[in-house]
């Protein structure tokens, strides 16, 4: 259905292929959640990678820093329809932290966990192959509070709210199991270019 | 609380059945629905609009009224900056247009039924649309509850919806209105005249005779984080803040 007298700012010229549908470029950088913005000191910051409710391991600030880091640059996609092309971000890939946990594929399903108490659900195969990282650096600083800092994951092939803030666990589930916003009418997987924004896209 | 039960419609047409410039900077668009729907008050709509070429633009706008039998809904637009989608309503939509739209959407920032106790709302200017659907939703099913809002504006003339709240404080003993004027010196004594901060959202909670056990803030995230903050430091604790930020 055509708008009467709207013509819009274009599609993004050159860029156009790179955005999925119903999304624009954003020029900066929103933020977006559910609640206040936690404060995570890095003396006190912790990550641990459970399979259901059973830590296998739990890295410090220090411990979590020493593992291999990795340079990515990418395109993100919010749900609220901004897109945000050449993103930069370093972090440690989540083959390198299970990796270091002694971890192959225990399930294929991974909860993953907020200092605010968000989560979140992604198939392990969407974190694997370098398609995800838990990120401490954005345009080479470190992570702003805002965006998540000290540390979030980063999953750019799907839709932003899939890349939770303050993230402090990875929990590997039997199942596919919902998280937050998937609990509240998003889409359970989140694909940007099939535009599964709600549930039932 | 989970909302696995959230409806979700496919989009629709609707016609632009009327529309008001409440402030300087915000209209409330009055939007016939085809398919009408019943929404709980905080949800919102993504509203779409195509161009001859078939490209198109999503933006998502709170929905102002509360739900009632009409199949009429309230949103209410602020023109921000260079903005494709508000531009658009402010300077080309006119009644009669067609409008696509699907909702209602959003299963979090949302007024509890039954509301049973007090309630604060924290607000910066179109921030106020989802809280406005609320204080509409108590006002139909929960009048008892007590129920602050603090809005922040940076004048008079900017708060959006300033009669209806005035007269809603006038004729309801259970419900505070305070505004944060940030620009000009606030006409009413109990009026503030600066930024949101920990003391003022201490002395709102002091006017609702009891601590909330729900707080919803809704503005840009600057004005989010500074009212989170203030909450805090008035002692509240975060797990019943709900957050809407937009600027996205």
């Amino acid at each position: 259905m055509v708008t009467r007298g709207f013509t819009g700012r274009g599609s993004g010229g050159d860029n156009s292929n790179r955005i999925p549908p119903g999304q624009h470029l954003a020029d900066n950088f929103p933020v977006l959640s559910a609640g206040p913005t936690p404060s995570v000191e890095t003396s006190d910051w912790k990550f641990t990678v459970k399979i259901g409710p059973k830590p296998v391991k739990v890295w410090n600030w220090n411990e979590f820093n020493a593992l291999p880091k990795t340079k990515v640059t990418k395109d993100i996609h919010c749900v609220t329809s901004w897109s945000k092309l050449d993103t930069i971000w370093e972090g440690v890939l989540i083959e390198d932290i299970l990796a270091d946990a002694g971890l192959d594929q225990p399930t294929g399903f991974v909860l993953a966990h907020g200092y605010d108490g968000y989560s979140t659900n992604v198939p392990l195969a969407d974190l694997l192959s370098g398609k995800a990282m838990v990120a401490l650096k954005y345009a080479g600083k470190p992570l702003p509070r805002d965006h998540g800092g000290p540390a979030r994951l980063l999953v750019p092939h799907l839709y932003f709210w899939k890349s939770a803030k303050w993230v402090n666990a990875l929990q590997f589930t039997a199942r596919d199991e919902p998280g937050f916003w998937e609990s509240r009418g998003y889409h359970i997987y989140g694909d940007p270019w099939r535009e599964q924004r709600y549930t039932n896209d | 609380m989970t909302e696995n039960d959230t409806q979700i419609g496919s989009w629709q047409p609707c016609v632009i059945e009327e529309i008001v410039q409440q402030t300087p900077s915000i209209k409330s668009f009055f939007l016939r629905l085809s398919k009408p729907f019943a929404h709980i008050a905080g949800q919102h709509v993504d509203v779409r609009l195509t161009a001859p070429d078939g490209y198109s633009a999503m933006r998502s706008y709170s929905v102002a009224s509360s739900t009632n039998s009409s199949p009429i809904i309230e949103l209410a637009i602020e023109r921000l900056p260079d903005g494709e989608v508000s531009s658009f309503f402010h300077d080309v939509a006119a009644i009669g247009d067609e409008i696509e739209l699907r909702g209602p959407l959003g299963g979090h920032f949302l007024w509890p039924e039954p509301a049973v106790d007090a309630i604060l709302l924290i607000g910066a200017g179109s921030g106020l649309a989802p809280l406005m659907a609320m204080i509409r939703q108590r006002r139909a099913t929960s009048p008892a509850v007590p129920t602050a809002l603090l809005l922040s504006a940076r004048t008079a003339e900017d708060v959006l919806f300033s009669k209806e709240l005035h007269s809603n404080e006038i004729s309801d003993a259970a419900f505070v209105l305070a505004l944060a004027i940030t620009r000009e010196k606030p006409i009413r004594a109990s009026d503030f005249g600066r930024r949101i901060d920990g003391e003022m959202v201490q002395e709102v909670v002091a006017r609702l005779h009891r601590k909330p056990t729900q707080i919803f803030v809704c503005g840009s995230n600057g004005f989010v984080n500074i009212a989170t903050d203030g909450a805090l430091l008035a002692g509240l604790d975060p797990s019943i803040i709900k957050t809407e930020r937009y600027g996205g």
